[in-house]
């Protein structure tokens, strides 16, 4: 199928994820705002004031209950999105694990935003961080259109039925959200017709029949009762298995989506970055890796074999690709823009030694926390962490195993 | 817990119950029973209004109301709403 031609538009990153949203046919939106989201929400709000969608949007009183509103409206069938960061994010915490263990495909966006106190609305990834557990699909987005792109990505994966897990597409507060970058966006029935209609499969009911999985009163089923030691724990490893399936369907929704769009993010789990031939590489999340591509970029023009790997689907973790990406690498670097107080590094480094272990090779490992709170990640920082792994290479030692970069001392 | 229960294959998934409530038998969590005197029963069938479980049935043959003890946990409620003293909790 050739690539189809796109429209380019000068859009945030918010404004990005609601023309997504528009495009992708969606029933139900229950949303609150919250800096840096808001425009997303303002956005969508006027698409449907404006008549453009037909979707439901529900104002609600808080977070807690637009994502207890998307859960409900998504167990009865219906497409459903919301948005979020920060303490919005953490005050659906509760419901984030009813709507996974509900099986109900709500989509998300969360834009990244530092966790008060004290208070902040700038961007590090310790909101999204802290629900890697909930069983939500995490995918974190590097530039608007990645946004846009991976929006609409996954309303198809998180719908599948062989998934059928909410999923969340990350974005940087105000380096993405706020900040206009050319996108180029597909015809509306392009992507309609990509997304397609939600498919409801089928299961027993107490009456024994086979009904659609949703909430009717024509075919009734319980969702989600009192499940004790006796069945919960076959349901938690249900969710593990749809997890793992995820891995392969992120893949191909990303792929089939690339052949309309022409664009590709990697393999849609990882996205390499000059790691072909890699001696060195820093592994990175977010809107920092477009910063890190640059550094890669002047210290291989002066023969350092320097790679980055961008982590683009963080749940499922992507660790077979990881271990094969990384298998010629000599010093990674894993770059935290958040931390877990008191744990031996950030969650990223936490995942990725730990996948290292198994791996045929044992680079050296090391970690940088940084950006915490909106704070700069310049090109002079990211150069230094790619002189410090050409040292370690050198000395075959790790002077200091978890640092923290960019903090006044 | 018993073997004949099924693997995370074999269920429906978000906990859909694939047969109705009514097969898992919560009687079996009862440590206290209800036990009626009929000589003191007027039949006046709040017990059957305040039973949060159902599992108190009127017997029209016979004029009376009966404990399904598949299904009563032994809460108690009865006894304690039951105005002639006619429900007493035995230990089981």
């Amino acid at each position: 199928m050739p690539v189809v031609k796109q429209e380019v538009l000068a859009l945030s990153g918010d404004e990005a994820v609601a023309y997504a949203v528009k495009q992708s046919d969606v029933d139900v939106v229950a949303a609150y705002p919250i800096t840096p989201q808001t425009i997303i929400v303002e956005r969508f709000s006027e698409y449907v004031h404006n008549g453009e969608v037909d979707t439901e949007f529900v104002c609600v009183e808080s977070e807690h209950s637009a994502l207890t509103a998307c859960l409900a409206a998504s167990a009865m069938g219906a497409r459903t999105f919301t948005a979020s960061a920060s303490a919005g994010l953490a005050l659906m915490h509760e419901i984030l694990y009813v709507t996974s263990g509900c099986r109900a495909p709500v989509v998300m966006a969360i834009v990244n935003r530092a966790l008060s106190a004290p208070i902040n609305i700038h961007c590090d990834h310790a909101d999204s961080m802290v629900e890697r557990d909930a069983s939500w699909i995490q995918i974190y987005v590097e530039n608007s259109q990645e946004a846009y792109d991976s929006v609409i990505q996954a309303f198809k994966i998180a719908e599948h039925p062989h998934i059928l897990l909410p999923a969340m597409v990350m974005l940087d507060a105000f380096f993405l959200s706020h900040t206009l970058e050319r996108v180029d966006v597909l015809p509306d029935d392009t992507v309609r017709k990509f997304v397609g209609a939600r498919k409801i499969p089928l299961v027993r009911s107490h009456e024994g029949k086979l009904v659609p999985f949703k909430l009717d009163p024509e075919t009734p089923v319980t969702m989600g009762p009192l499940d004790l030691y006796d069945y919960y724990f076959e349901h938690k490893r249900q969710q593990e298995e749809a997890m793992q399936r995820a891995l392969q369907k992120i893949k191909q929704v990303h792929d089939e989506f690339g052949k309309i769009c022409g664009r590709r993010y990697g393999n849609g789990l990882i996205d390499p970055y000059r790691m072909e031939d890699a001696e060195i590489a820093a592994i990175c999340m977010g809107s920092a890796s477009g910063t890190a591509k640059v550094i890669v970029d002047h210290i291989r023009a002066k023969g350092v074999k320097a790679g980055l790997l961008r982590l683009r689907t963080f749940r499922p973790f992507p660790s077979q690709d990881l271990i094969k990406a990384l298998e010629n690498v000599k010093a990674i670097a894993v770059m935290d823009r958040s931390h877990s107080f008191g744990a031996h590094g950030g969650p990223i480094f936490h995942e990725v030694r730990h996948v290292l272990y198994d791996a045929p090779t044992h680079p050296h490992v090391v970690n940088y926390i940084y950006g915490l709170g909106g704070r700069d990640m310049p090109q002079t920082l990211i150069h230094k962490i790619y002189k410090n792994l050409q040292k370690i290479v050198e000395t075959k030692h790790v002077e200091t195993p978890v640092q923290f970069i960019g903090v006044r001392e | 817990m018993t073997s004949k229960q099924k693997g995370w294959k074999d269920i429906p998934i978000a906990g859909v119950c694939w047969t109705p409530t009514t097969e898992y038998l919560t009687g079996d969590w009862r440590t206290y029973k209800p036990v009626l005197d009929l000589e003191k029963c007027n039949k006046c069938l709040l017990c059957y209004v305040y039973c949060p479980d159902g599992a108190i049935e009127w017997k029209r043959e016979v004029q009376a109301i009966e404990f399904n003890y598949k299904y009563c946990k032994g809460c108690g409620i009865c006894a304690k709403e039951c105005r002639q003293e006619a429900i007493k909790m035995v230990l089981e």
